[in-house]
């Protein structure tokens, strides 16, 4: 287990470490940054001065050694636009991406695993092709545009929800459903082929055979060897989630890391558009990593290993 | 086709005055899958504290038959009977919950794939302590206690450390005892043991069926033994039952089958073992050039017609019961044919 | 069920192909004609609509339907070329990491693992914020950026098919690597790629319209179905119909492909790619 644990760890950083110069050259793609920044209108001689102002006249090896040396402490430099430092912008506003987030999850957990369950105890029955209908109706659906339709029937014409903001926990649940509409066709489709699986086994077979309630055979026996996969891509996707919740965040003005990302994006501030790209990422491997060493406490049959 | 094609009926007749009713009496069981019948009319009984071997081909409905009578039938398959019975009880007549109050606390089953039976998840204890606390009550500690005794009871040394192991760390053998101590916590009084030892290497093999004949003594429970071993049906048999295709052709006392068997298939099946009660242990079933046909619902005639040194037209008509005492054979030979 | 999604698939993805080819001769308005006169007409279903104009107007006055039907086009063009696009790329990393195995696996996998670390929405918003808007850029960024999944599906079925004896009676019969590549392994993971490549689709369409609504994606006055989303959105609370429109119609098309691609994917037997 300490020696996969290590490994996998090793993957990670190298996995890190290349997301983060593909993030650095990300920004440097339009060419000429300082053109970018001094925007339309300017002239080469401000171009120029802004070019030696944030060290842009420099070699690109040189600039990248110093962005990757100082972010790798935590230091992603000031923001061209907000005239703050970026780190602290970024640990601003990530309670609202992280709470809107695992709000997302749960909600799609809460939806989907119940869905699974459903759709697999009734195998092949109208009830089954009804969950799988739900589930492609998910993977469908336009999330910015679904946002919209909530925002119109639920804070307009019903007023029970407010529209925008970050004021209170009424705030994040549209975006939280809205969110949630991502996962829950996977999570849904997962739970439902784990508990098929798992429904068919022998040990199912055996905790018949022994007499135990339908609530023992379905909840205890069968649910946790289908959770596994489940508990492990339900990280990978709250790594998705955060990642996308730029979109959202954006529709409900949600003042988190994604709506910061987006300013950032048509304010040429590429510090901070940069800094967001790599947190998100290290967010994701950091959950993948988590994901595998929970998948291994959770499987026996990993944990020796 | 109806049981009327058989000739004889298919109860006991005369009827001896029986105290109380048998452990478990089958009568015409039919098991369907779709296109298939898997078991087409088998009817036995098994007496308390009686071991009955089942013996047959692979794909000749043994597990099938096993499956139905404990209510564990796959999904899509077709349940019939003219009766099914345990302890006098109708099987059929029990909703899922009442079934569910009988397994596990009276009949108890061991499953032919060792390896595969017991849940991933959970520790040997907690698998085997819930079966306890499900059908008597009591504590968890109580149960544990008493899955450790049984552990030991069944030959696992340092059976507290079991307890706490997960399946995977268990060897095949293990694992097959553990399925059977479980299935004795509760102290039933059917056991069916469905080959117990196919899955296991020859030793282990030997070990646990002497096992399950020593438990058997010891705690008078009634067997229903699934098996391919003749040298353990020898030993350990009051009474052997032989399937083919979904039928029971032959029944009989042990001794009085392997002295005089009388169905064609019998025969082939014991062509190997020339002296009865000398058949050497881990005998394999003689092996009968052919397969066993899948058999479509509808079937008329012997099914064993195809593969049978007598086949006659006639075979392909009904096919008459015989009965001589406690021997029962399915086939239109004359008794005494073979000798 | 399974057939009828297929057949409703089909008949959903046909309709909208057919409209991104025809659309300049079957559309009854210029998409890009604007009449500030009537501006926010409405459509066919509520009082007082226009017959010349079936959807209503847009808020420069353009016509809705034609303007959806031109929308077709840029959604199945992205789509189609994406699919190409990242098909491509994913589709040589998977049978040459799966076919290879050993370091060149551990690179695709590597590689795969990279990329699904990187936020897909916020690096093709940013790489378009940089170079501004146009309809290549996005299908390039794009392209770029979905071949995941068919590396994943290609690796695992390339593996499968590996050791098989065909390829080993290829192999001994002196069939080169890269024929053996193409002609034993390439078309027995087509049908796998295939069911892979109507997901993409989805996915792609889907995330251009995400990107347009954001501003970012196909530049106006183009008429993607997200960026009408996005120009309605001012007057969505008394003209609804205005973001209902292009939103259905974009639901709709992405779950026909979904449809298609899950009843291919039963019809071809080639298990589970999602
Ligand atoms: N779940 C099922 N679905 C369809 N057919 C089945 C199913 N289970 C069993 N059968 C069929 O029923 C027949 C009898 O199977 P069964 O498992 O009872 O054989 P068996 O006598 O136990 O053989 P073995 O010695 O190999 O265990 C076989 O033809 C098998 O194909
Ligand atoms: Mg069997």
């Amino acid at each position: 287990m300490l020696r996969f644990a290590l490994r996998r760890l090793a993957v990670a950083l190298l996995v890190a470490l290349t997301v983060m110069t593909l993030s650095f050259l990300l920004t440097r793609l339009s060419g000429d940054l300082a053109i970018s920044i001094a925007g339309a209108g300017a002239t080469p001689e401000d171009v120029a001065i802004i070019r030696r102002a944030y060290g842009l006249d420099r070699p690109l090896v040189a600039q990248f050694l110093d962005w990757a040396g100082r972010a790798a402490v935590g230091d992603f430099g000031d923001s061209y636009f907000f005239k703050a430092r970026v780190s602290t912008l970024i640990a601003e506003r990530m309670p609202v991406t992280l709470t809107l987030g695992l709000t997302g999850l749960a909600i799609a957990l809460a939806v989907s695993i119940p869905l699974g369950i459903l759709a697999a105890v009734r195998e092949a029955s109208w009830v089954d092709r009804l969950v799988q209908l739900v589930a492609m109706v998910g993977q469908a659906m336009p999330s910015f545009w679904l946002g919209l339709i909530l925002m119109i029937t639920f804070g307009l014409r019903l007023g029970w929800l407010p529209i925008s903001g970050t004021g209170s926990w009424e705030h994040y649940v549209m975006p939280g459903v809205v969110l949630a509409f991502s996962a829950i066709p996977a999570l849904t489709r997962l739970t439902r082929s784990g508990m098929i699986q798992a429904l068919g086994s022998d040990y199912i077979r055996t905790a018949r055979a022994k007499g135990l309630s339908r609530l023992s055979i379905l909840g205890k026996h069968a649910l946790r060897n289908a959770a596994i996969p489940v508990v492990s891509i339900a990280a990978v996707q709250l790594g998705f989630m955060l990642g996308g919740s730029i979109v959202i965040e954006t529709v409900f003005a949600l003042h988190g890391v994604g709506f910061l990302a987006w300013e950032s994006i048509s304010k040429n501030d590429f510090p901070v558009v940069q800094a967001v790209v790599l947190v998100l990422a290290l967010i994701y491997i950091a959950l993948t990593m988590a994901a595998d060493l929970l998948n291994g406490l959770l499987d026996p049959r990993l944990r020796a290993a | 086709m109806s049981t009327s094609d058989r000739g004889a009926p298919p109860a006991r007749s005369p009827n001896p005055p029986r105290q109380s009713p048998p452990l478990l009496e089958i009568e015409e069981l039919r098991v369907t899958f779709g296109r298939t019948a898997a078991v087409r009319g088998a009817s036995f009984s098994l007496e308390k504290g009686e071991t009955h071997c089942v013996v047959g081909e692979s794909g000749c409905g043994k597990s099938v038959t096993a499956l139905a009578v404990m209510g564990l039938l796959a999904r899509g398959a077709r349940r019939e009977a003219a009766r099914l019975e345990f302890a006098g009880q109708d099987l059929r007549a029990l909703s899922e919950r009442q079934l569910s109050a009988l397994r596990g606390d009276r009949m108890a089953m061991i499953f032919q794939e060792p390896m595969t039976s017991l849940n991933p998840a959970y520790t040997v204890g907690s698998q085997m302590a819930e079966v306890f606390t499900r059908h008597r009550g009591g504590s968890r500690r109580a149960a544990l206690d008493r899955a450790a005794d049984l552990l030991a009871r069944v030959g696992i040394t340092a059976p507290g450390m079991r307890l706490g192991q997960f399946p995977h760390q268990l060897s095949g053998g293990l694992r097959q005892r553990v399925m059977i101590a479980m299935a004795l916590m509760c102290d039933p009084e059917l056991l069916i043991a469905d080959e117990p030892t196919t899955a296991l290497d020859v030793t282990v093999q030997a070990q646990i069926l002497r096992l399950l004949a020593e438990l058997q003594r010891d705690l008078g429970l009634g067997i229903l033994l699934i098996t391919h071993d003749l040298g353990i049906v020898a030993r350990i048999a009051d009474r052997v039952s032989v399937m083919y295709a979904g039928e029971v052709v032959e029944s009989a006392p042990t001794a009085a089958l392997f002295a005089a068997p009388s169905h064609p298939y019998t025969r082939g099946l014991l062509a190997c073992v020339p002296v009865p009660g000398k058949v050497k242990r881990e005998e394999a079933l003689g092996s009968i050039p052919g397969m066993v046909p899948r058999i479509p619902p509808g079937f008329t005639g012997c099914a064993f017609r195809d593969r049978c040194d007598h086949a006659a037209p006639e075979c392909a008509g009904a096919v008459p019961r015989q009965q001589a005492g406690a021997h029962e054979v399915l086939c239109r030979l004359p008794p005494g044919w073979a000798a | 069920m399974r057939q009828a999604g297929l057949v409703l698939g089909g008949v959903i993805v046909g309709i909208a192909l057919l409209c991104a080819i025809l659309a300049p001769w079957i559309v009854p308005h210029d998409p890009f004609l604007q009449n500030l006169d009537n501006r926010l007409a409405v459509p066919f279903w509520m009082e007082g609509s226009n017959p010349a104009h079936l959807l209503g107007t847009d808020q420069l006055g353009r016509d809705y339907l034609s303007r959806l039907v031109h929308g077709a086009r840029i959604s199945m063009l992205i789509g189609v070329l994406t699919v190409v696009a990242s098909g491509l790329i994913g589709t040589t990393l998977g049978v040459l990491g799966g076919f290879f195995g050993g370091r060149v696996d551990d690179a695709v996998l590597f590689a795969i693992t990279c990329r699904l670390a990187i936020p897909v929405v916020l690096v093709a918003l940013a790489v378009v914020g940089l170079l501004g808007s146009s309809l290549t850029l996005v299908i390039l960024v794009l392209g770029l950026l979905l071949w995941d999944r068919f590396a994943v599906v290609a690796r695992s079925t390339t593996m499968q098919l590996r050791n098989l004896d065909y390829v080993a009676a290829a192999w001994s019969a002196g069939v080169s690597t890269p024929g053996i590549l193409l002609k034993e392994i390439l078309p027995n993971i087509a049908s796998h790629l295939a069911v892979v490549a109507t997901l993409e689709m989805a996915l792609a369409i889907l995330l251009e319209a995400a990107l347009s609504f954001l501003g970012l994606g196909v530049p106006p006055p183009l008429p993607s179905w997200g960026l009408m989303i996005a120009e309605g959105k001012d007057y969505m609370f008394f003209s609804p119909w205005v973001i209902f429109i292009p939103g259905v119609t974009l639901f709709i098309v992405v779950l026909g492909i979904n449809l298609l691609g899950d009843g291919l994917r039963d019809l071809l037997g080639a298990g589970d790619t999602r």
